[in-house]
């Protein structure tokens, strides 16, 4: 009876093994491709190594580091890994030009990183995440001869290196014109008696209550109530940046609360995948979304950050000045709207997204119109913001003139934190 | 045939047998043996999954750590946090004393130093200023070990899960704080405190960073190490540590030595947490601490609790991390490559003290035994 047993037992674990096999052979097909690319790669280094010892004097020794948070598991850092990996193709960058640290907390860390990329021939050091900007300062007055370029970071006109740099891109911009596709397909409800107009409620998922998201909120409602005066919007916070399950929920809190449109300033799917559930249109941010939600996903808009790159690299390669504070969008690609889905939006709504991109281009038309919005009841005259980070958060600098809020102006991070009217906060 | 299987006891093919003795260089030869093997056993995965020269991925894994002045002070100083954590969890593992929240009272250590950097710059003179901070650093480590020791000595309650839960709430209290101490406004980072008057910070030797840290574990090390060995309290550790009862019979203060124990514990993690922040990244976050806690266990078990051994071991487990980040930058590799390899090597570290404890014999054939 034990040998009966027995032999069945190894039986089920050869038949396991082969199974286990054969899922690797699977895996193996796939990184064999991996293997080509891989040994291509080696092949370019071979290559431009040899070119490098050829012509030792015209030599291109440039090479750029990137420090990253986490990995391309994270949405928000892959948007910089390709737009890295775009630039290096389009620059024409060699494997051995280009260093890619990934996973670098906001410790100390971040400042071996950056030293340790010095060490290695970096002319230029880019950090991607807000609280890397300390360590990037430290290693900037370290090595005065890098450049440091630092990105959605707010204290590079206030600290005034000679070579540390922040940048950001107008992305309110694009926030306000995928907010007119929401508008637009709101509109389209309220004709075709899904909902009435004063139903037409926003739902958004926010991270945190800072500037960056407020901005991107407001700018997104202020596009909707563009083309559609009686939309009005709430807001929840899932403080935190990435949380699958937390954005999901508040998603549904929202949806449950009567909000019939969605969007999002947080860097997971879960809310693209609670409004694809209940079948609510859901405008996202950072990436095309078609794929988690082809029946609800509206469009979105995204910071490329290829344009600024390529900027970067060519200022330092030619000895040109680079822009303390670098905000560029829709003229320069830096801000792209993507992933606008004819299936869900309303009909001619790419045509109108053409006609009010440019006005923005042409400089016709500002996001934060004081005559568009009012706070606690009134027009704004005058907001000082605190565009200066100090410990107090003193505001220091008159941002309303000529009729509008100017946003990403004084520094390139966004500064726009008020609350204005139709928009509650839950 | 019914007779004689009675006549005769079964024995199974495979017997695990105690080994008692083994000379030191056998077992150091069984676990040298072991790292040749790991390394083979990577450098098969490596050219399997990658293509690349294995030779090449181990030069860039020493190069990570050795490459130059800076990468070799880093290494130097990676080790010292870690063995700082490992001396602390040391006495209370010797003592049998399950204490897995060295990461929680590390990090409420690094939030004790930082609320001091934070609301005491510029209030009190100098000397004092740090004295505050240092004494508050290991006070804050010590209460969070001390409240599980004392349920523990009191109560019976199973420390394995009461310090793990803490380490929670530590990681809680952090991201508290940090709302209170953001800087800009509700960007969910404190970052570096004091960044202009360096208040706080601890002072550097000789203009070089790294060195304060190495020297304060150093000399950890070698107290720890006479404290565990030479002194009556690690005595009655150990024998707390092997049978309580013993040490009962033989009138030693259990409880009294659990307590103790455990505030030394405590205050270890206390000084670590003071080195990480206000030595180092002067800056808190929940990740401040990122896991040594936990590796700290690996490493004082692998050491069998000698401080001095524990200075290879930690050093091998740093090693392999930072070799493991220079592998996956070097070769464009995901992390998770690295992370495999790492795992293959511990394994079999880990794998051979099996083989040096336990001696495996094989069932003789029947003609033999007769």
């Amino acid at each position: 009876m034990k040998k009966v047993l027995s032999i069945i037992l190894v039986l089920a674990l050869v038949l396991s093994a082969t199974l286990i096999f054969a899922g690797c052979e699977n895996t193996k097909t796939e990184s064999e491709t991996n293997v080509e690319t891989d040994v291509k790669g080696g092949d370019d280094k071979g290559g431009e190594e040899n070119n490098g010892e050829e012509n030792t004097e015209a030599a291109d020794d440039f090479k750029i580091g990137f420090i990253f948070l986490h990995d391309e598991n994270s949405t928000y850092d892959k948007n910089f890994m390709d737009a890295a990996t775009a630039a290096k193709e389009a620059l024409g960058l060699s494997d051995d030009q280009v260093i890619f640290k990934a996973n670098i907390p906001e410790t100390a860390e971040c400042y071996e990183a950056a030293a340790d990329l010095v060490d290695a021939g970096c002319d230029i050091v880019f950090a991607d995440s807000f609280g890397h900007e300390d360590f990037m300062i430290q290693a900037a007055e370290e090595f005065p001869d890098v450049v440091f370029a630092h990105a959605t970071g707010t204290k590079a006109h206030t600290e005034d290196l000679p070579n540390f740099y922040n940048a950001f891109a107008s992305i309110y911009e694009g926030r306000f014109l995928v907010g007119v596709a929401a508008g637009l397909k709101l509109n389209e409800m309220i004709e075709n008696g899904v909902i009435t107009a004063d139903q037409a409620k926003i739902g958004y998922v926010g991270a945190y209550p800072y500037a960056e998201v407020k901005s991107g909120y407001t700018s997104f409602f202020l596009g909707a109530r563009y083309v559609c005066p009686s939309a009005t919007m709430e807001v929840k916070f899932t403080n935190s940046w990435f949380d699958i399950a937390a954005e999901k929920e508040t998603a549904n809190a929202l949806i449950a609360d009567g909000c019939v449109l969605m969007s999002q300033h947080a860097d997971s799917e879960g809310a693209p995948k609670a409004c694809e559930e209940a079948g609510v249109p859901d405008v996202s941010y950072n990436l095309d979304t078609r794929e988690w939600g082809p029946n609800t996903a509206l469009i979105s808009s995204k910071i490329n950050w290829q344009p600024y790159f390529e900027h970067l690299v060519n200022c330092v390669k030619e000895g040109k000045e680079i822009e303390q504070d670098y905000c560029y969008g829709l003229a320069e690609g830096s801000v792209e709207i993507l992933g606008l889905n004819d299936d869900v939006a309303a009909a001619g709504t790419a045509e109108k997204l053409e006609e009010v991109k440019a006005q923005f281009i042409a400089g016709t038309l500002h996001v934060f119109d004081t005559d568009t919005f009012t706070v606690g009841g009134e027009k704004l005259e005058e907001y000082m913001a605190d565009v200066d980070s100090d410990e107090a958060f003193t505001p220091d600098t008159q941002v309303i003139s000529d009729g509008y809020f100017h946003e990403s102006e004084f520094r390139s991070a966004p500064y726009f934190d008020i609350d204005i009217d139709g928009i509650t906060i839950k | 045939m019914n007779d004689n299987v009675k006549n005769q006891v079964h024995e199974p093919l495979i017997r695990v047998r105690k080994r008692y003795t083994m000379r030191w260089y056998k077992s150091w030869a069984v676990r040298v043996a072991a790292v040749i093997l790991a390394l083979l056993i990577c450098a098969l995965v490596i050219v399997l999954l990658t293509g690349y020269n294995p030779i090449d991925v181990y030069k860039a894994m020493i190069e990570g750590n050795f490459g130059n002045a800076r990468k070799m002070w880093n290494t130097f100083q990676e080790l010292a946090f870690l063995l700082c954590i490992s001396l602390a969890v040391t006495p209370a593992f010797k003592m049998r004393f399950w204490n897995i929240g060295a990461e929680g009272q590390t990090l409420i250590g690094g939030l004790a130093s930082a609320a001091c950097m934070i609301y005491l710059a510029d209030k009190l003179p100098l000397p004092v200023y740090y004295l505050v901070i240092i004494a508050a650093s290991i006070l804050a480590g010590m209460i969070w070990s001390l409240i599980p020791a004392f349920f523990k000595a009191k109560f019976n309650t199973n420390e394995t899960l009461f310090t793990l839960m803490m380490n929670y709430v530590a990681m809680q209290l952090v991201s508290f704080c940090i709302v209170y101490w953001e800087n800009p406004k509700d960007s969910n980072t404190v970052g570096v405190i004091n960044r202009k008057t360096h208040a706080g910070w601890l002072p550097t030797i000789a203009d070089n960073k790294y060195l304060l840290n190495i020297l304060i574990v150093a000399a950890l090390t070698v107290a720890m190490f006479v404290y565990l060995k030479y002194s009556k309290h690690g005595y009655e550790i150990s024998v707390v540590g092997e049978s309580e009862n013993t040490a009962k019979y033989i009138g030693i203060n259990v409880k009294k030595v659990i307590i103790r124990t455990m505030a030394l514990s405590g205050a270890l993690c206390g000084i670590a947490g003071l080195l990480l922040v206000a030595g180092t990244d002067h800056t808190i976050n929940t990740t401040t601490v990122g896991g040594m806690g936990f590796t700290a266990i690996m490493v004082s078990w692998l050491a069998k609790f000698n401080p001095i051994v524990m200075t290879l071991t930690s050093f091998i487990l740093v090693f392999l991390d930072r070799g493991a980040s220079e592998i996956a930058t070097r070769f464009k590799l995901n992390e998770s490559m690295s992370d495999m390899l790492t795992g293959i090597i511990l394994f079999f570290i880990i794998g051979c003290e099996f083989f040096i404890n336990y001696k495996i014999n094989v069932r003789k054939s029947r003609k033999e035994e007769k």
